[in-house]
């Protein structure tokens, strides 16, 4: 590995200084050509630069992560310390408050979404506080919003709980979904507008049925790309819904899922978490592996 | 100019004084000219010069965008367009518009067509259905799409998506039919075929076009209003335009020497 590194380094410069005396030397059109090929091979190497930590990444996953699976993983709940268990409750758990979460903030985003692409022009000031707000919100590192929901749920009802932990997943869905339905409403051409309008329709009418229905494909990715985020996210549950060893159902009681099992067993000391934990994490990113296949599929549907 | 060119036909549309202004720039200044019912009058002249804008006048699109206004009078009929007190979506239900380029909505050719119908009259299915044909048989589209009417509007053709949206345009039965340059994104066949039906439509429908086209103003117009710089320079009979135009800009812009 080293040795390939240092033929590298040796003959990088002869390379470059070679390209740079063909630069100097030749005409404008094998001028143009060096510089193509350089942006080119640029391009080539930030490509499998990235490319190369994403297979390692899915790699590990795959490889730690399929040994922990057994059908036991999907139907028993998480275990004490070295016994036999799965991640039923966790998995459950992640399911209900990813679905209530997006539930919760999908209808938000998508009418302030609506509101800023459509209803906007008359209230300059607001919509561009809105949207200065939303950036924020939407780089708010996660951890924070866990922290606002601790101090403002948790805080002051005294139990960690299903529903806080909605309550910060649907603060992280919200900014993504503003953004992607403002930003597909304003691809939807000015003329397909007017031609609605031209037919004596009111505006609700021409958002409903017809901006939001050519943005249909836009907003719908944009949704699922939120759920992907909310699916791994952990410091926002951490925070709110805890953990629970248990199965349960109870939304004002902790509950537990994948992302706080993952750190609590991927940090103890003992195998067979160690094992579940590489089993969860394996199952959340084919979640997320999954969801981002749907959102690419219908976005090219459209096209 | 003043209005006093005689149209022979009574008046649908009476435009009176009528200034625009896209903020601060005066667009269209002291336009009056009357629209003669059932009948084509096109609009001619160099870009820029407010053709679109007047027409955009007579439905109140401008109204969609903050900082364009205009005053003065848009008569139909007894009622002025412009009133605020007019509700503007009754407005454009009775002044349809085609633009530039074909605008399907994402949805079913059928559905394309319905949507204007569905806004102002409650029809039961059979009476729908037969709406639907008669306005894509108007708009020389039936035979066309007759065996894909659930398909997606936008999977026509250019020319085949331009007729959807007169058909659709037609459907609502407007008193007013604007064109803003329908066929400029077109091949001459389908441009043929909109000017056949520009010709059958007027008998029931009044029309304005917006055009650069010399000879489709001449081919399909009854009057001809020349415009320039946001100025009505020349408005006459279509005959009288092209042959013995009254003024030398309105000349020079048809012949070719100008524009």
């Amino acid at each position: 590995m080293s040795a390939i590194i240092y033929a590298l380094a040796v003959l990088m410069p002869f390379l470059l200084i070679g390209l740079g005396w063909a630069y100097l030397r030749g005409s404008r059109f094998t001028r143009r050509r060096i510089i193509n090929y350089v942006s080119l091979g640029c391009s080539v190497l930030a490509m499998i630069f990235g490319v190369f930590w994403l297979v390692w990444i899915l790699w590990e996953t795959l490889r730690l992560g399929l040994g922990g699976l057994a059908l036991s993983t999907l139907t028993q709940m998480t275990p004490p310390p070295n016994e036999t268990g799965g991640l039923a409750n966790a998995i459950f758990g992640s399911f209900v408050m990813v679905v209530l979460a997006t539930f919760v903030g999908t209808p938000i985003g998508v009418m302030a979404g609506v509101y800023l692409a459509e209803y906007s022009s008359k209230s300059w000031f607001v919509a561009s506080t809105t949207r200065f707000v939303n950036d924020i919100l939407l780089s708010a590192p996660s951890i924070v919003i866990g922290l606002f929901v601790y101090a403002l749920a948790v805080k002051k009802f005294h139990t960690f709980s299903a529903i806080a932990g909605v309550l910060a997943l649907a603060l992280l869905v919200i900014p993504v979904v503003i953004r992607t339905t403002e930003d597909m409403l304003r691809l939807v051409p000015a003329a397909q507008r007017e031609a609605a309008y031209a037919l004596g329709a009111p505006k609700w009418k021409v958002i409903l049925q017809v901006t939001l229905r050519a943005a249909r494909a836009g907003v719908i990715t944009g949704i699922l790309l939120a759920v992907a985020r909310i699916t791994g996210e952990t410091a926002p549950l951490l925070f709110t819904a805890l953990n629970n060893q248990f199965w349960s159902t109870d939304l004002g009681a902790p509950m537990a899922n994948l992302p706080v099992t993952i750190f609590k067993f991927a940090m103890s000391p003992y195998e067979n978490w160690q094992q579940l934990a590489w089993a969860g994490v394996f199952l959340i990113t084919l979640a997320v592996l999954f969801l981002n296949i749907v959102a690419r599929w219908i976005a090219r549907e459209r096209q | 100019m003043d209005a006093s060119v005689q149209i022979s036909s009574p008046p649908k549309l009476t435009v009176r004084d009528l200034n625009f202004y896209y903020d601060k720039f005066h667009a269209l200044k002291n336009i009056s000219l009357d629209i003669a019912e059932k009948q084509v009058t096109a609009f001619i002249g160099p870009s820029g010069c407010g053709k679109s804008t007047l027409l955009r006048v007579f439905n109140r699109m401008f109204e969609l965008y903050p900082g364009q206004r205009a005053e003065g009078q848009v008569m139909l009929g007894d009622q002025d367009l412009l009133d605020r007190n007019q509700n503007v979506a009754l407005v454009r239900a009775r002044i349809g518009m085609v633009f530039q380029k074909p605008t399907p909505f994402p949805m079913t050719i059928y559905d394309n067509v319905a949507f204007g119908v569905k806004l102002y009259e409650k029809l039961n299915p059979a009476d729908m259905d037969d709406r639907v044909e008669w306005a894509l048989r108007k708009a020389a589209l039936w035979d066309e799409v007759k065996d894909k009417l659930h398909a997606s509007g936008t999977s026509l053709s250019g020319g085949q998506q331009q007729r959807l949206c007169i058909a659709r345009g037609v459907a609502i039965r407007p008193e007013v039919l604007l064109l803003d340059e329908p066929c400029s994104a077109l091949d001459p066949i389908s441009t043929g075929k909109i000017e056949e039906l520009v010709a059958e439509l007027k008998n029931e429908i009044t029309i304005a076009i917006v055009t650069h086209n010399m000879q489709q103003a001449a081919r399909c117009s009854d009057y001809v209003a020349y415009m320039y710089l946001g100025s009505l320079i020349e408005f006459g009979a279509t005959q009288q335009i092209f042959f013995k135009p009254a003024r030398q800009e309105t000349e020079d812009y048809i012949t070719g020497r100008f524009g």
